[in-house]
């Protein structure tokens, strides 16, 4: 349990997805313009990746890890080179399913999200959330709880930015900055925060 | 210039400065700065990106007529990952040490928006050497602003360049220090800001 915490706390705000490892910078550069739009986009971000890193961690662990195909009689078999595909495969798969069934059962969830899922495909951070959970050998409920925890950090930088830029546009900002140059400036005084807190231990 | 009709030409001054896919279009930053800790990390992720977007720009070009048009994108992406595995499997084989700092950046090359956005807007619509051009030039200026990230942060950083000590013991024993922040992630990001700053500015006086 103390070690799920660890986890959820590192991912979501000492190791935050965006701001420690740069991942999910695209989207969150155009979109971050509007707190509506970007809250919208963090929501999202956060169910997709709930859902898809521990589907991803069933299929890394049951059809591609070396000598996961034993409940096939292929204990030698080795595909972890195949895993870039599959995960972004499904990914896409997920993000088309999750689309359908809130488009059935919830009009309002839909209309508030329905913009932005197709976007998320492309978004690394779902990949990179992905490959991290491999690449750490996390078990499943560690992988649960770090996608949730990821999602979450994704959400607090994007709405965040959103919020500042808001508030800067009655700055004066010198020429040569204005758009790209203060946002990159901005987000590496939000990583400074955001640095204050591996000061906590659990 | 005599060569300013040549669109081949157009296409690589374009790519490398005019509108550099880094500062200009704002794209595939997202790999781009957790690499440059080291300038030769950064070397190794600009080739692997230039090789994947040079030939994933030359294979989707060649098919372009083939493609069906509403299933472009999963063909472009069936086409980038088969290249990025390689590069993936290449680095492994031959770089073990570099391919394990690089951990899982290269196979994020895949959901790099400059490889999408290459193949989406000019590969599909231009025949094959001049996209190869243009993919090429595309990884070279992606690879110049990581190159210049990665120069400054582990020169201020670390002191060293390539992993060698540049930074004279006389100016540590004057009292000189290394300048940890630029080791982390919040030096990248006002590094580039500082980059993209001065790239206005100097394209501004034109």
């Amino acid at each position: 349990m103390e070690n799920l915490l660890s986890i959820f706390v590192n991912s979501a705000l000492i190791g935050n997805i965006l701001l420690a490892y740069f991942l999910g910078m695209c989207s969150y550069l155009s979109v971050s313009k509007n707190l509506q739009t970007s809250l919208g986009l963090g929501l999202a971000v956060t169910f997709v990746m709930t859902i898809t890193t521990p589907v991803n961690w069933l299929v890394y662990h049951y059809l591609l890890a070396p000598g996961a195909l034993a409940w096939a009689r292929l204990p030698d078999t080795d595909l972890s080179f195949l895993k870039l595909v599959l995960f972004i495969a499904t990914i896409a798969g997920m993000v088309q399913v999750v689309e359908m069934v809130i488009d059935r059962y919830s009009q309002a969830l839909y209309n508030g999200l329905g913009v932005f899922l197709p976007l998320i495909t492309v978004n690394c951070a779902i990949l990179g959330a992905s490959l991290f959970m491999v690449e750490r050998r996390y078990d499943f409920w560690e992988t649960a709880v770090y996608g949730f925890g990821s999602g979450l950090g994704w959400l607090l930088a994007i709405v965040a930015m959103s919020t500042v830029m808001q508030k800067l546009r009655y700055a004066d900002v010198p020429a040569g900055l204005h758009g790209f140059g203060i946002r990159m400036i901005v987000t590496g005084l939000m990583a400074m925060a955001f640095m204050l807190f591996s000061g906590i231990t659990l | 210039m005599k060569l300013t009709g040549n669109k081949t030409c157009k296409a690589i001054s374009e790519a490398l400065w005019q509108s550099n896919p880094i500062s200009k279009q704002i794209l595939g930053i997202c790999s781009a700065l957790a690499v440059t800790v080291q300038l030769k990390t950064a070397i190794v992720m600009s080739l692997a990106l230039t090789f994947v977007v040079a030939f994933s720009n030359l294979i989707i070009s060649l098919i372009r007529h083939q493609i069906p048009r509403n299933i472009r994108i999963i063909a472009q992406v069936a086409i980038i990952a088969t290249l990025v595995i390689i590069a993936d499997e290449f680095l492994k084989a031959f770089m073990y040490d570099i391919s394990k700092q690089l951990s899982v950046f290269v196979g994020l090359i895949i959901t790099n928006c400059i490889v999408m956005g290459r193949a989406e807007t000019y590969a599909i619509a231009n025949p094959p050497m001049r996209s190869f051009a243009d993919g090429l030039a595309n990884g070279i200026g992606y690879g110049s602003i990581l190159c210049g990230v990665a120069f400054f942060r582990e020169l201020l950083g670390a002191g060293k360049l390539f992993g060698r000590q540049v930074v004279p013991d006389v100016f540590y024993e004057a009292g000189y220090q290394n300048m940890g922040l630029m080791l982390l992630a919040p030096g990248a990001f006002i590094i580039i800001g500082l980059f993209v700053w001065l790239e206005h500015s100097l394209l501004k006086d034109k």
